[in-house]
């Protein structure tokens, strides 16, 4: 009926978030449940899944035998303590992926990671030499709430334009970004500057000023504060008054104005939260890996993140597997590509691969009614059709 | 009678012997879940109004779709002429000669009257300003209006808007015109014009089809009445019982055609024939102002404008109209109630203390309530579910929050409770709002801004796209609002106002141009005060504007 009401096409992939559950519900809202986190899952799996057939097939055409590539992979992301590599791989990926989710699932857009990050970076490893005389544990303190604070404060002038003038916060971002890449070459290769070496880059942190590893394993602890800064944006996202403003500021930004949420307040929270989390990412990187910076470095850990918030839906728990599977992937890639003479370049190809196939999958959700799954009536009759097949088969 | 077109000319002059313009046969249309349409069969002769009468969701809007080339029907047949034919398309269905004029202004506001009129122009790739203005005195002479070619649409008055759409539906040379819920943005006296623009229309033949869901629209235009109930035609009175019969005959049996047997209450029906004579309501007891606007100026929004040195008092016990045309400041008025704006200048008072620097959520915690026009667009969030959306304007606040941790079980066992009282028809508390009808989006608003201690509510357009039992119940929950607190009504339904307001003041161009007791005069005062007959408001209201408590 065309008086019937419709509901407002949304942007981006807010639409499709699961909204906060509140309470239980009957059994129909448990079934509704259950055939969303379905839902969820294909959604998020088919991508992957295609992507690296895919790129099996590309393997396939190049020459090169795709199961060895793949076991490769395994073996070199996973087997024999290569797993702990990957691990510490994915830290600062987790840590930058849950501070985009925040920000994003108020639909704004912080683009500007990677001067967040280096300015972050190059900040503690400029900073560490000078605390080397306080203990380890008050010195990390420091430096992790030195990397949060410049992180945070690289966002302040986006999120100011926004607040006040409604700047578009990607141009402001990506512009900060790139001030934010120069200013951290300028530190290291003017104040920060090792003046034992010719070469642009800074002090190295003595071994014992670094993060610990947990014990029994080589993995620094910064891994175990990317996985509680996930599971804390969870909680908060689902059960705080501070997660379902973000959601109400994303999903319906006039509505947020009309119930009396504060918007100018909470843009600017959103941007310092972004921030400081991908400084965050900056101190477990630096201090848990690297221990010193060289000009003109620039790991690109947000670029890379991006495809998987989207694919995880803006939700920071199915986030981690997401990261585990790219960490796994790009650890171990790098022994496959060599052993089969390809450019680890070749991974930035699966990444496209499955960013491609995101955007096929959901052209095809789109199409259907959003919430839904995202196969279309005919393909999902066309593959629930051989399981009944079989059903019926076994049961005459 | 002046030619109307040099091209595809249609036949005009009264033919009363000939076929139907249109005929629909056994037009059936189903949507997901909904039967639109059910075996409906129409006729349109030439030179007639037919009225097309039905609640919201009848069916109406779908029927005149099909009609229009915007939908496709699932069954059913349709003689254009007495040729059977499929439109197929908008476009087809202007080359078979119907012109649609939809509810909402479809013209393009910055261009100017010729310009419009060009737009649907196909042929030739020069336009022809020339022959474009002559057409144009043309059709005006037809109608009778006098039209300035040159200035731009979003100048012009609602009313002379829509004769111009009129105008573009014939460009082409059409058979047959229809109007649907042509009156729902005009002024009394714009609707008094449009009746002599369609009886002008009617004289050269023209078959019009006036869709409306008010019953004493359909009376006074139609020369042929039927009525629409859930996708059927329940009931046709043909020309000569339209012209015979008395009103109150007509009336009674309108009302059985569109409620059927099922025992309408006779208040429905009371309710139904409330015309623009308006209701007097006792009001002897007006409390303290509770409400009080002094001087207050803010800024307009892109093209809708502000408001501007508006002063007015609100008691308690009392419901005050705000009556004007769409798009005259109605908006700027509720948000700075609401502190959705700033005031540029002058002051806000609640129960007596100024309010104007206060927060959304400041005052709504005080009492000061505002449900929106924009249901769907800030009213709700679609994608959470209903219980959510009950407690948005509450976020962070106990018991539903406790040091910014939800507690789910309050929201829920509340969020029960309103459903219930409010009688919200949802699946569950868990629905997502964005699923459930217009209707009960109004309930669910209105369950959110009517509890948690409400003092003072600002309504607007309260009742704007509901059906009639949806209508009747939101008017006496503003109603109810009598006792002990008090309502500010902005609407452009006329009607509303006269039914449910005791003073009623009138906004034009950001200001308020005066306040009417409501009675039995009041229609036609505020009618004149709408169109600007300032004078009129002077001599009803000599005291200052706002001071009259």
């Amino acid at each position: 009926m065309t008086d019937a009401v419709t509901v407002p096409p949304q942007t981006g992939v807010t639409a499709v978030i699961e909204p906060p559950p509140v309470g239980q519900g009957g059994a129909r809202t448990r079934s509704r449940k259950v055939a969303n986190a379905r839902d969820l899952l294909i959604r998020s799996l088919v991508p992957v899944v295609l992507a690296l057939v895919a790129g099996g097939v590309l393997l396939a055409i190049l020459g090169r035998d795709p199961f060895t590539f793949y076991s490769n992979v395994w073996q070199g992301g996973v087997q024999q303590g290569s797993w702990e590599d990957s691990a510490m791989r994915g830290a600062p990926l987790l840590l930058i992926g849950v501070g985009l989710t925040m920000i994003f699932r108020a639909n704004i857009w912080n683009l500007g990671y990677d001067g967040q990050f280096l300015v972050g970076a190059a900040l503690i490893t400029g900073l560490a030499p000078r605390l080397a005389s306080s203990p380890n544990v008050v010195s990390l303190v420091i430096l992790f709430f030195v990397a949060m604070g410049a992180g945070a404060l690289w966002t302040i002038i986006p999120a100011f334009l926004k607040a006040r003038y409604e700047t578009n916060e990607i141009i402001t971002t990506l512009m900060m970004s790139f001030i934010g890449v120069g200013v951290a070459n300028v530190l290291v290769k003017g104040p920060f500057q090792d003046p034992a070496v010719n070469i642009p880059q800074t002090k190295v942190i003595p071994l014992n000023h670094m993060l610990p590893p947990i014990p029994g394993t080589r993995i620094h602890v910064g891994v175990l504060v990317a996985l509680a800064a996930a599971l804390l944006a969870a909680y908060v996202l689902k059960r705080t008054s501070f997660g379902l403003r973000l959601h109400v500021l994303g999903a319906n930004p006039r509505a947020a104005a009309h119930v009396g949420i504060n918007v100018k307040r909470l843009i600017v929270t959103a941007f310092l939260v972004s921030g400081a989390l991908v400084g965050a990412a900056a101190a477990a990187d630096i201090l848990g890996v690297w221990g010193y910076m060289r000009a003109n470095w620039n790991p690109g850990y947000g670029d890379t993140v991006i495809p998987f918030v989207f694919l995880a839906r803006l939700n920071p728990l199915v986030l981690i597997p997401y990261i585990a599977f790219f960490a796994v992937l790009s650890n171990g890639g790098d022994l496959a590509a060599s052993n089969a003479n390809l450019s680890t370049d070749f991974l930035l190809v699966l990444v496209a691969l499955i960013l491609l196939f995101m955007t096929v999958i959901e052209y095809v959700g789109r199409r259907r009614d959003l919430g839904g799954s995202y196969l279309t009536p005919g393909l999902k009759n066309a593959l629930k059709a051989p399981l009944f097949r079989r059903k019926k088969a076994a049961a005459s | 009678m002046p030619p109307l077109a040099q091209r595809d000319r249609p036949k005009l002059g009264p033919a009363p012997d000939q076929a139907p313009a249109v005929e629909l046969l056994g037009i059936t249309k189903s949507f997901p879940g909904v039967l639109a349409n059910d075996n409906v069969s129409l006729a349109l002769p030439q030179g007639e109004v037919h009225c097309l009468l039905g609640e919201n969701g009848a069916g109406k809007s779908t029927l005149m779709g099909i009609l229009a080339g915007m939908l496709q029907p699932d069954g059913g047949r349709i003689k254009v002429n007495g040729e059977e034919t499929r439109i197929d398309s908008p476009r087809k269905a202007l080359d078979l000669g119907i012109g649609t004029v939809y509810q909402h202004s479809t013209l393009i506001g910055p261009l100017t009257v010729v310009e419009n009129l060009m737009l649907g122009e196909s042929r030739g790739l020069r336009l022809n300003f020339a022959e474009t203005r002559r057409r144009l005195e043309e059709f005006g002479a037809m109608l009778g209006v006098e039209i300035d070619p040159d200035v731009k649409a979003d100048e012009l008055a609602l009313g002379r808007q829509q004769q111009i759409e009129i105008i573009k539906a014939l460009w082409r040379g059409s058979r047959v015109l229809i109007l649907d819920e042509p009156t729902s943005m005009l002024t009394p006296q714009a609707v008094g014009e449009l009746q002599k623009v369609l009886e002008r229309l009617k004289s050269t033949g023209l078959a019009i089809v006036f869709i409306t869901h008010k019953l004493h629209e359909a009376l006074a235009l139609g020369d042929r009445i039927t009525v629409l109930r859930q996708g059927r035609v329940t009931g046709e009175i043909p020309r000569e019982r339209v012209r015979l019969s008395s009103p109150e005959e007509l009336e009674a049996e309108i009302v059985q055609l569109m409620f059927g047997e099922s025992g309408k209450p006779a208040e429905e029906v009371a309710e139904l024939s409330v015309r623009v004579e308006g209701t007097k309501h006792a009001a002897t007891t007006r409390g303290e102002v509770a409400l009080e606007l002094e001087h207050a100026t803010a800024a307009g929004e892109g093209s809708q404008p502000g408001i501007n040195d508006v002063s007015l008092a609100l008691h308690l016990g009392e419901v005050l109209g705000v009556a004007g045309v769409d798009g005259n400041g109605q908006r700027a008025l509720a948000e700075v109630v609401s502190g959705q704006r700033r005031l540029s200048h002058g002051e806000v008072r609640y129960l007596g203390a100024p309010v104007g620097k206060l927060s959304v959520a400041q005052r709504e915690k005080l009492g000061l309530r505002y449900v929106t026009d924009d249901r769907l667009g800030e009213g709700i969030v679609a994608s959470l579910p209903v219980s959510l959306n009950l407690v948005l304007k509450r976020i962070g606040s106990a018991p539903y929050w406790r040091r910014g941790r939800m507690h789910p079980e309050a929201i829920e066992q509340d969020a029960k409770r309103l459903i219930e009282r409010f009688d919200i028809r949802t699946p569950s508390s868990q629905a997502r709002a964005g699923t459930l009808s217009g209707g009960n989006i109004q309930k669910l608003l209105l369950a959110r801004e009517l509890s948690f201690e409400s003092k003072v509510v600002v309504f607007h357009k309260p009742t704007y796209g509901l059906d009639l039992k949806t209508t009747r119940i939101v008017r006496e929950m503003i109603g109810d609002l009598r006792q002990g607190r008090a309502a500010l009504l902005i609407s452009t339904d006329l009607d509303e106002l006269l039914e449910v307001s005791d003073r009623i003041a009138v906004i034009s161009g950001g200001r308020i141009v005066g306040v009417v007791d409501n009675g039995p005069t009041a229609a036609e005062q505020v009618g004149r005060l709408m169109i600007g007959d300032v004078t009129l408001g002077v001599q009803e209201t000599p005291e200052p504007v706002g001071q009259r408590a």
